[in-house]
């Protein structure tokens, strides 16, 4: 490279990255800076920018929930004529399973007593925290994030680390509190670990996220044999979830048999509400 | 007087509508996920900042982009500072782009789009991992970057009709 052309290099990067051009109230250099000062700090944890953080948060959720209506009315619209075509042909399969629901349940009622019985000499988690129904203000599933935003905070006795259910099973736990809102990391997401238990067999594993709609079993041995269709509860290990939370279900992949993927119960891009838990020991 | 104040306002948001609707972008991420395409995704932020930045840079000021970056980090939950970062990188090689090229063709806009996007998504993934320890699917972003791409062409035309009867012929 000749010295004119490395001239003109110069030339074209200073005046794109240093000069303040003409309406520009701030030099590009200058906001890149900010940017890195932002990284840094929130690195390191800065007291003052987790304030600056949460202040910006409250009010960018509920602006985004009010800019998000018109597409999410027209998710909505699309995921209801969606699902009325399925619904006739999911009727009659429902019917006859409801039927055999109703007679198992008379003989569950009596196992889930004397569990919760035999849960209570072992000192197990048991106890339910009065749960906290949140509405889903924000469900955006970037494709490197799979979070939700509901519209209970510290306010509401929200705290890190609590479970988030949909009905019975399984969805997430909280893993940002603000005063008006708070962050749930889905199952979904990569970096979502939880500690679970498969059934029938009761091999103990670590179910992880895909970043898709599914989860995958991670952890494993290899001489464990676990079939299609087997069920993952929680298995209360680490101590953040009670044991026996429904999951999802085993799916084997058929390309890579050795690929354990979970095909979770509840359907993440269908929230409306979620219910918020933490659970204590019976005894405390 | 009263139709001259209404074209005015019409006339100015038409005008700011380039900074609108990123913002509007960052807060909703119209990303058609609900369609749950398994392999399709893209960054429109992208495709609308480097246009206009090329393009009429005075139609996006730098503090707001900077501020519609810390915007979307909440939004998607990533640290904060750092889609300003690619934003404003974006905006400076749309820059040095402009003060090198004296024949502007779509084409060479497309490819200078593709070499940036890689630069700009290779610092996001390195910084994420490397430096918060966030697990990315790189396959996921190699899919957002290749649509991202693809759709340039399709955003870049639509942004010319609308720069054509807005702005006129000035400056394209």
């Amino acid at each position: 490279m000749d010295t004119s052309s490395r001239d003109d290099f110069v030339i074209a990067i200073r005046s794109a990255f240093l000069k303040k051009e003409t309406k520009q109230r701030f030099s590009l250099v200058f906001l890149i800076c900010l940017s890195l000062i932002f990284l840094g700090l929130t690195r390191i944890d800065f007291k003052p920018i987790n304030y600056v953080k949460i202040s910006i948060k409250e009010i960018v959720y509920r602006s985004s929930y009010v800019v998000s209506v018109p597409e999410n009315y027209l998710k909505r619209t699309y995921q209801a004529i969606q699902s009325h075509f399925i619904i006739y042909n999911d009727y009659f399969e429902i019917k006859s399973e409801i039927e055999k629901l109703k007679s198992q349940k008379n003989v569950d009622q009596f196992v889930v007593n004397e569990n919760e019985r035999l849960k209570k000499i072992i000192d197990d988690y048991v106890a339910d925290s009065d749960e906290i129904v949140a509405k889903i203000i924000i469900d955006k599933n970037s494709p490197f994030l799979r979070s939700l935003i509901v519209n209970k905070g510290s306010k509401n006795n929200v705290k890190l680390g609590m479970a988030v259910l949909d009905g019975n099973y399984l969805v997430g736990k909280v893993v940002e509190v603000n005063y008006l809102t708070s962050r749930i990391l889905l199952l979904s997401d990569l970096n979502s670990k939880i500690p679970v238990i498969i059934e029938p067999g009761g091999s103990q594993s670590i179910l992880s996220g895909t970043g898709r709609n599914d989860g995958i079993i991670q952890y494993m041995k290899e001489n464990y044999i676990i079939e299609e269709n087997s069920t993952i509860y929680t298995s209360g290990a680490g101590g953040l979830f009670k044991a026996g939370i429904p999951v999802g279900r085993i799916k084997i992949d058929e390309l890579n048999k050795k690929n354990k993927k979970v095909d979770f119960f509840s359907d993440f891009s269908q929230l409306r509400f979620v219910k918020i838990k933490s659970f204590k020991k019976g005894n405390d | 007087m009263v139709e001259i104040s209404k074209i005015t306002i019409a006339n100015k948001v038409l005008r700011y509508a380039p900074i609108l609707l990123l913002f509007i972008s960052v807060l909703n991420e119209f990303d058609f996920n609900y369609l749950e395409l398994k392999y399709f995704s893209f960054n429109f932020p992208f495709i609308l900042i480097f246009y206009w930045s090329l393009k009429k840079s005075e139609s996006l000021g730098y503090g707001l982009i900077f501020v519609s970056g810390l915007i979307n980090d909440v939004v998607v939950g990533f640290p904060m500072g750092i889609s300003s970062l690619a934003y404003l990188f974006i905006c400076g090689s749309a820059a040095y782009f402009r003060n090198i090229t004296l024949n502007p063709s779509l084409v060479k806009d497309w490819m200078f789009f593709l070499a940036t996007i890689l630069v700009v998504n290779s610092m996001i993934y390195s910084i994420l991992v490397l430096f918060f320890s966030f697990s990315l699917n790189y396959n996921d972003l190699l899919v957002n970057l290749i649509f991202t791409f693809l759709l340039y062409v399709v955003c870049a035309n639509l942004f010319e009709i609308y720069q054509r009867l807005v702005f006129g012929n000035q400056n394209v």
